[in-house]
């Protein structure tokens, strides 16, 4: 479904890295892993059609998308290191918010519903600007559930979760790998997926 | 088969209205939950008008010859210290991120907030200009011609600083390139602004500076969003 060949980035007149190539299937994962600076940030920018490679395509079932490709922004979800809350929004608002930007049709009720999945019943109607760094992280990982998007982009997605957090993120891919999504996830956590659903990929 | 099949086929269900939707409802709910950001602008306005009166002395021939010039340049100049909230909190807060990889089409979804942008700004700026043009004199025709004036001006004000806004996100002392960018494509609407004004006081017609305003006003809004948008990509990259 999705591939890359020959994927090349330089930062600032740096190559970062080059020749990457992968292909991902149906219920299946690419875990990203590499040292800070290895440029796994700007692999999943690339994949989420974010920045243009140096080198090298991106293609989805074949056909080769450019960033910003409408094809691309219909098929991704992109959570990057910024959660994109709003402090004088409510918990509840911002997915309803972020949900809407997304072209889906989300209430109040599902909004709170996604949020009581990720244990935040209690903290849906408080401003974002309140929240702790783990529930805000929670907060925005709430749309995922909300936002049928056939593969997902996640940034470091366990940075401020604790382990129960951890836990419900687990599940939250689970089940989504399950239903035929895909996940490119980087990361410096093992993830407890299945390993047949799991890629690894690994920058220098 | 998976549940996303259903999904694949319709790529873009989100329409451009929707988009202009979406950003103005929400920059204006974030709008009026900061009120108090909005107030010191305005303020501004009426402080920076204010000190005119008081600096050259109570000549009504001087403070009416002044007053549209005046009026005019601290509306360019609360336009421009309100302009990094187009886009700097959601450029920082990865919002930004997230608004162009929506399915709606960017330019419309900064279409809807340079329209948040300008009900928050420019709207009660030209609503309190009538006010503000007692103090130069000004009478009942010349007040009404000035605040439809700003009307039609200060929303070409937001569209070409949107622009400016767009390319100085993320530079560094991007307030001072900001000004030095946007303030020379102010320089129309100023002279067409002011000059509305001053018709009226001489007493001819303000109809043929007006509608020189509508028709930037009408450009500006096509081309805008769009340049916009191609600065706001670049940005992100």
């Amino acid at each position: 479904m999705l591939e890359a060949q020959h994927l090349a980035a330089q930062r600032g007149g740096v190559p970062l890295f080059k020749d990457i190539a992968f292909a991902l299937n149906r219920g299946e994962a690419l875990v990203v892993t590499g040292a800070n600076g290895s440029g796994k940030t700007t692999l999943l920018r690339m994949v989420a059609g974010l920045t243009l490679p140096s080198a090298g395509t991106l293609g989805w079932s074949g056909a080769s998308v450019a960033p910003f490709d409408a094809t691309l922004r219909a098929m991704t979800l992109y959570i990057g290191h910024a959660v994109a809350l709003k402090d004088e929004l409510t918990a509840e608002e911002n997915v309803v918010s972020l949900a809407t930007l997304h072209g889906a049709a989300v209430d109040m009720a599902s909004a709170g519903a996604a949020l009581t999945h990720w244990a935040l019943e209690r903290q849906r109607r408080l401003p974002a600007r309140v929240l702790s760094q783990g529930q805000r992280r929670r907060v925005g990982l709430a749309r995922l559930r909300l936002v049928r998007r056939p593969l997902w982009v996640l940034d470091e997605p366990t940075t401020a979760l604790d382990s129960a957090g951890i836990a419900i993120l687990h599940g939250v891919l689970k089940s989504h790998l399950a239903q035929g999504g895909m996940a490119v996830i980087a990361t410096h956590q093992e993830l407890a997926l299945p390993a047949s659903a799991q890629r690894a990929l690994s920058l220098q | 088969m998976s549940p996303f099949d259903a999904v694949i086929p319709d790529t873009m269900p989100a329409g451009t209205w929707g988009g202009v939707a979406w950003s103005a409802a929400r920059d204006l709910k974030l709008a009026l939950r900061s009120k108090a950001e909005l107030g010191v602008l305005l303020l501004f306005y009426v402080i920076v008008v204010t000190l005119f009166p008081l600096g050259v002395g109570p000549e009504p021939a001087l403070l009416r010859a002044l007053g549209p010039g005046v009026l005019w340049v601290a509306a360019l100049l609360t336009s421009l210290l309100s302009l990094p909230r187009i886009f700097a909190a959601d450029f920082g807060d990865g919002t930004l991120e997230q608004i162009a990889l929506s399915p709606f089409p960017l330019p419309a979804l900064i279409s809807g907030k340079i329209g948040a942008h300008w009900a928050s700004t420019g709207l009660p700026l030209a609503v309190a200009s009538p006010i503000l043009g007692l103090q130069f004199g000004l009478r009942g025709d010349e007040l009404s011609v000035l605040a439809l004036a700003l009307l039609l001006g200060t929303p070409t004000l937001s569209l070409l600083g949107a622009v400016g806004a767009a390319l100085t996100l993320g530079v560094r002392a991007g307030g001072g390139l900001l000004a030095l960018l946007v303030l020379p494509l102010y320089v129309p609407i100023l002279i067409f602004g002011a000059g509305a004004v001053e018709a009226v006081c001489v007493g001819l017609s303000a109809a043929p500076q007006l509608s020189l305003l509508g028709a930037g006003l009408l450009a500006a809004a096509v081309g805008a969003p769009m340049a916009a948008a191609a600065a706001v990509r670049i940005a992100l990259d």
